[in-house]
């Protein structure tokens, strides 16, 4: 469903994305896990056109995210994605928070709209904070509203961008059971994610991101028993360690 | 509608009087309306309860008060006090430095204050005494930061100048008002003030973001 | 100052209590048009200043750099003494002798178009500091760029800016002194003419004083209140509250 092919990408002279290739099929949960600076971030955010790049091609769906004719605002509403820092509007209850797309862009009634809002929020466990303002939860609670926001625009795949590095110890499991769930429920998903655990658990696929390239990219078992590269050797024992 | 450059170029040396007068007004401005906020910025951060109040009460006034109102206070009430007139050249600089030091006071004073506590403490925990604490590592960085809000104020100080047409002073606008008036060429004047005004403030604003790009702390 | 002669009682006889109300009511007025036109004027040049656009904003940049380089002294007498000349003849002469109160609107504009420039600013700042993730955010759904705007940047750029537009909205009561150039009869205006004829020059620069220190006042308080209705929810609290 999403293929990333061959995309390098510069900030001015510097080149943090090169020659980087894989694939994601529908249904299929794919972690992208690397040191910091190693160009993850930037490429999860290439694949809904939050960043453009500047070599290669990116197909989601059949449709070509680098091209200029292609309505990116279109494309977005079927990509849904939660970010390291959250990001609810702050002047937003969760539930305002929920029902802005949907309402503005699929054109949904506002009754329906909550509706659907209280059952994903039911869903991720937060069905009692529909009130609550993003100021009065904490950091768990908040991004499984993110998560319920991003959802609520019915798309057919996920991006998370390290969605629990931003999180105290005790709710990143929280959060994580949420996007256990959703993998349950087949939902295509690429994480930019440390936590190992999540990704031993339920990921298909691991991608191994290094300076900016691809390093390796393996089936979940084949990766942590046998990593090939020397990098991800390296990346993986430290991980583990802790 | 044909815009006479010659006739500029023929009163620039008029032009130019007046602004030598804008000049001085702005730089006699700067240095004693500094002097005076920095005492009044130590008066506020003085431990002395009265002078502290003191302090405060004239910044918190004289930044509520419109410019215009001090210029006309100082110009009706100093001769007054003293006895005898006193012309518009320098009851407009006793008003600007008056008005400009509570100005001057606050940048001053908040850069003290936005040094951390952290800082002082170090200093202390080190060894040094208050005193020595503030000269060496306090006052270094605070004026450091100080520095290109200052200088924006100074800029600041620069346009406000203009204000003393209202006392009559010769100063580069009213030099410009009144050509312009004796020989109706007011849109060269008035054009020519701006784009002087406009030049020179653009250019020390650039100046200053330099600057502060260069010693950002 | 031995030859002073006091009377308090001038700031409420005849007609010069007269006088300095209606310097008062024009001082008022001035100020809440332009601050009107200025709040209109500078969200749209916030906006303009931030959109990915480069052409608008460079625009947007070329009008902040004149506003704020030119003295608003200057500024008003270009208003008032050479847009009508530069107007085409007839639109001039409206200008010049057919417009009611034109020293008035010409005030107005002045204060506005120079105070938009610094609300444009504030907003400026405002949205750049909580822009890219909420945009990102925004855009990720679906949302457009325009709605992006609508509904989250603006909404909350207004309400973290309210401390610094309050300050504004103050310099623009203190600003419509210089209106008395061009001929307003504002409060400045009318005490100093009132202190001229009478010589009681203290009481009615004092009365002067008092009425703009009442003026920061009432402004300061009325935007604290306007702050509080639209306050965001836990923007003062440091800690959320417990689940």
């Amino acid at each position: 469903m999403i293929a990333i092919d061959k995309v390098g990408k510069w900030y001015g002279r510097t080149q943090v994305l090169a020659d980087c290739t894989t694939a994601v099929a529908k249904g299929e949960v794919v972690v992208v896990c690397g040191p910091s600076g190693s160009g993850k971030s930037t490429l999860i955010k290439c694949v809904n056109g939050l960043e453009p790049f500047q070599q290669g091609r990116i197909t989601f769906d059949g449709i070509s995210v680098g091209d200029k004719a292609t309505d990116l605002t279109k494309l977005r509403a079927r990509i849904g994605m939660v970010f390291q820092s959250f990001e609810l509007y702050p002047h937003m209850t969760a539930t305002e928070n929920i029902t802005l797309a949907p309402i503005k862009v699929l054109g949904r009634g506002r009754d329906e709209a909550v509706a659907r809002a209280h059952a994903l929020l039911e869903r991720v466990g937060m069905r009692a904070f529909a009130d609550r303002y993003p100021a009065n939860l904490s950091g768990g609670q908040q991004q499984r509203v993110a998560i319920a926001r991003a959802l609520a625009m019915d798309p057919i795949a996920m991006l998370f961008d390290e969605p629990t590095s931003a999180l105290d110890p005790e709710t990143i499991s929280e959060v994580l059971d949420a996007m256990i769930a959703l993998a349950q429920d087949g939902m295509t998903m690429i994480v930019v994610t440390h936590e190992m655990g999540f990704a031993s658990k339920v990921a298909d696929r691991v991608v191994f991101m290094d300076a900016g390239r691809i390093v390796e990219d393996a089936a979940k078992a084949a990766f942590f028993d046998r990593p090939r590269s020397p990098r991800a050797q390296a990346f993986l024992s430290k991980i583990l360690r802790h | 509608m044909r815009l006479d450059i010659a006739f500029i170029v023929d009163h620039l040396p008029l032009l130019w009087q007046g602004m030598q007068v804008t000049l001085l007004l702005t730089l006699l401005g700067i240095v004693l309306g500094i002097a005076l906020g920095a005492l009044l910025a130590v008066a506020r951060l003085s431990g002395v309860r009265p002078l502290a109040v003191a302090a405060a009460a004239y910044v918190d006034l004289f930044r509520l008060l419109p410019l215009l109102l001090i210029i006309f206070w100082v110009y009706f009430l100093l001769p007054l006090w003293l006895g005898r007139p006193i012309g518009g050249f320098y009851s407009a600089l006793v008003s600007f430095v008056l008005y400009e030091a509570a100005y001057f006071s606050e940048i001053i004073r908040s850069g003290i204050l936005g040094i951390r506590r952290g800082q002082i403490n170090a200093g202390l925990a080190s060894g040094l005494t208050y005193g020595a604490t503030m000269r060496h590592i306090v006052l270094p960085q605070a004026l450091r930061n100080m520095f290109p809000v200052l200088l924006v104020q100074c800029i600041n100080l620069f346009k406000s100048t203009s204000l003393v047409y209202v006392v009559g002073v010769n100063d580069f606008l009213m030099a410009a008002d009144v050509i312009g008036t004796k020989d109706n060429r007011l849109i060269e004047m008035y054009g020519f003030v701006a784009l002087v005004y406009f030049t020179a403030c653009f250019l020390a604003s650039l100046a200053v973001s330099r600057l502060q790009r260069r010693y950002a702390l | 100052m031995e030859r002073y002669a006091w009377n308090w009682g001038i700031l409420v006889s005849q007609p010069y209590v007269f006088w300095i109300l209606s310097g008062l009511l024009w001082t008022v007025l001035v100020a809440l048009a332009g601050w009107l036109l200025a709040l209109v004027l500078g969200s749209i040049l916030g906006v303009a200043r931030t959109v990915p656009n480069r052409f608008v904003r460079a625009l947007a940049a070329v009008y902040v750099e004149y506003f704020r380089n030119v003295p608003l002294l200057v500024q008003i007498f270009l208003w008032y003494f050479v847009l009508p000349e530069l107007l085409p003849q007839a639109a001039g002469q409206w200008l010049k002798r057919d417009l009611p109160n034109a020293e008035f609107w010409t005030a107005v504009v002045s204060l506005g178009t120079y105070t938009a420039c610094r609300v444009g600013e504030t907003l400026r700042a405002g949205i750049e500091s909580i822009s890219r993730g909420q945009t990102s955010a925004g855009l990720s759904s679906g949302l457009t760029m325009t709605q992006v705007y609508g509904y989250i940047l603006l909404p909350v750029a207004y309400r973290v800016t309210v401390p610094a537009l309050t300050s504004e909205f103050i310099n623009i009561f203190k600003n419509s002194a210089l209106a008395l150039t061009i001929g307003v009869l504002e409060l400045t205006s009318r005490t100093r003419q009132i202190a001229e004829y009478t010589y009681h020059a203290i009481e009615l620069f004092t009365c002067a004083t008092v009425t703009y220190a009442v003026i920061s006042l009432i402004v300061t308080y009325a935007m604290r209140l306007v702050e509080n209705r639209a306050r965001l929810p836990g923007m003062i609290a440091s800690q959320p509250t417990d689940a």
